[in-house]
This record gives C-alpha cells, structure tokens and sequence, in this order.
C-alpha cells in the first residue's frame, strides 16, 4: 500500500485528479450554501488540498507537477474572456470614459493603499514589493515582483488571496453602500481582484462578469506600467 | 470543440509572439483576447462556434486558481511572521479599491450611459 502511495504521489495523476476533486467539493459547499459570496469554491479548494498537502509531507512543486495542466488553462480562459466583451460591446463602447477613470483610480487605490498600510504595519521590504501587484492577474503580477526583485511564489499567493477576498467582500460591501449599477460592480471588482472576482461577478450576472473581464485585463497592463513607478515612490 | 480550443490557443499564442516580439509590457493572453474580439468582429459567425467550449470555461474560472492558490503551503514561514499584518493589509487595501472604483464608474455613467446598467 505504502509502496503504492509512494509511486503515485510523486506522479501527476493524483494530483490533478485531486485539485479537480477538492474543486468539485468547493463548488458543491458554495451551492449547498445558498450560493453564499463567503463560501468561496476557490478557498475551500486550497484549504483542503494544503491539508492533503501538509498531512501526506508532499512538497508543493511536487503537487504543482500534476495541477499545471490545470493552472496552464488560465491563459486561454482569458482569450476566451473575448466572447462576453464581444456580446456586449455595445455596452462598453458606451462607458469608455467611467471605465478609464474607474481603471485608473481602483489601480492606484490598490496599489498605493497596500504599500502605505503594509509599510505602516512594519512589513519587511521584500515582502513589501510582492505585495504591489497583487490586483493583477497571477502571471503578470509574478512577472512583474520578478523584475523588482520581490518573491514571486509569495506574490502568487497574495494575488490569490487578494482574489478571494474580493470576491468574498464585493457583494455585501457595495450592496452596503447602495450600488446598483452592475457594470460600476463588475469593473471595479475585476480591477481589484482580477480573475477570482470575475468569476464571482459572473455568478451573480452576466454583465457585471464582462465588465469584470475588460477591468482584470486592462489593469493586468496599468499594474505592469504603474508597478514599477509607485514602488520606486513609496521605497 | 477541437477545433474551439485550436482557435483559443492560436490567438493566445499570436498574443506571446506580438507581446515578446515587441517587448509589451502587456500579457500575451490580453493581447490574444483583443485580436479575439477583432476576429469576431470580421466573422460573427465565430461566435456560436465557441460559445460552448467558452461557457464551460469561464463558467469554471474559479478552479483554474487553486494550484497558485495551494501555494500557500510554501509560504508557511510568512504567513508565520507576517499573516496577520498581509490579511489587514489584503482586506482593507482590497475594499478600498472596489468601492474607489466603483464609486468612480458609477458616477461617470450616470452621465454617459445610465440606462445599460441593470
């Protein structure tokens, strides 16, 4: 059994099976909750798969080896993010001037209110520039700590959790605060928390899930310009 | 459905090239949905074509960021040292730039656009 074990853990299969696995009880426990924003599919993913991880001893490039053919599907579900803007680009042709003004803010905001508050929390400097581009989308933000010498396995993690917590937070937050209009919604949740948001935009419409889109892909480019910039200002 | 997935993996492929090539500081994957949207527009028939394969793609975004998200268990020492200031710093850094952005767009379509926001 041991010997068993021992073989397939180090193979891909197992693990590529168990990250669609422990997606499949993500997304069963956010249906079986009502659809509730803070059951999200992504969180109880990652919660189970590092229990599976720390309890077996399995290193993470090891599971990496199997969830890549996973991870890989990021790039052509963004391409494929062209066939809701396409539906409805009569919509965003429309509100091109909110979108760039929204754009740029919600950039800014991100970056410069995560520098300010981790720099005043006395966060060490590495850590400090991993967190910049944390509102980008996972490989353009690791491209990005790269270049500024940050650790980009830890900006991979922040952008995910950054994800999370915007797709937690969006709803109650601007329902709160009396938002109604689901392209102001979608944008500004796609901006601040790139794919992970837009798959929760697009749980809750199919407008707010496009204009999400359109803000993760544009503020992917600003973060890759702006990045540099307000840490030099900041650091 | 093969044929859907030549077409994503083409234009993202396009997108590398055009971005390496001229040194963007743009993802290819972006560069790749614009040329996407361009594509539609010469040949709207494009778009029954994908829809299928597009639908069950996006309508799973979540799942294709939990291997970055499992990363986490690299990262025990900062989370160890820093978890608590890196969640204060996420969650509040986060809803300001949600709300900052929101707010933003919302005031400006209301001059522009109000009508298609519902």
């Amino acid at each position: 059994m041991s010997e068993i074990w021992s073989y397939l853990s180090r193979g891909e299969l197992v693990w590529l099976t168990a990250t669609l696995m422990a997606y499949l009880c993500g997304d069963w426990a956010f249906r079986a909750s009502g659809r509730s924003p803070l059951v999200n599919p992504v969180l109880v993913a990652v919660l189970i798969l590092s229990g599976v991880l720390m309890v077996t001893g399995t290193s993470y490039p090891t599971y990496f080896e199997g969830a890549q053919f996973v991870h890989f599907m990021l790039g052509p579900a963004t391409v494929a993010l062209a066939l809701p803007l396409w539906a409805h680009h009569g919509r965003v042709a429309r509100v091109l001037v909110p979108m760039g003004a929204a754009l740029l803010v919600g950039s800014v905001v991100a970056m410069g209110s995560a520098l300010a508050l981790g720099w005043a929390l006395g966060l060490p400097m590495d850590v400090l520039v991993s967190l910049a581009p944390k509102s980008a989308t996972a490989p353009v933000a690791i491209g990005i700590t790269e270049e500024l010498g940050g650790l980009p396995n830890l900006t991979a993690v922040l952008v995910i959790l950054t994800g999370i917590i915007g797709a937690i937070i969006v709803t109650p937050l601007l329902n709160g605060l009396g938002f109604t209009d689901y392209r102001a919604r979608g944008f500004a949740v796609g901006v601040a928390a790139h794919g992970i948001g837009t798959a929760r935009a697009f749980q809750v419409n199919e407008v707010a899930g496009t204009f999400s889109g359109i803000g993760m892909g544009l503020n992917a480019v600003l973060t890759a310009v702006l990045a540099p910039v307000v840490v030099r200002l900041f650091l | 459905m093969i044929g859907s997935i030549v077409i994503l993996l083409s234009f993202q492929l396009a997108g590398e090239v055009i971005a390496r090539g001229f040194g963007l500081p743009i993802p290819g994957p972006v560069i790749g949905l614009v040329l996407l949207v361009a594509a539609l527009w010469l040949r709207p028939a494009l778009e029954d074509t994908m829809r299928p394969l597009t639908s069950t793609l996006l309508g799973h975004l979540s799942l294709l960021f939990v291997p970055a998200g499992t990363g986490i268990v690299g990262n025990l020492d900062t989370v160890r040292d820093s978890g608590l200031a890196l969640l204060v710093v996420l969650v509040v850094s986060t809803a300001l730039a949600i709300v900052a952005g929101a707010w933003v767009f919302a005031v400006l379509a209301r001059r522009f656009a109000p009508e298609d926001g519902r």
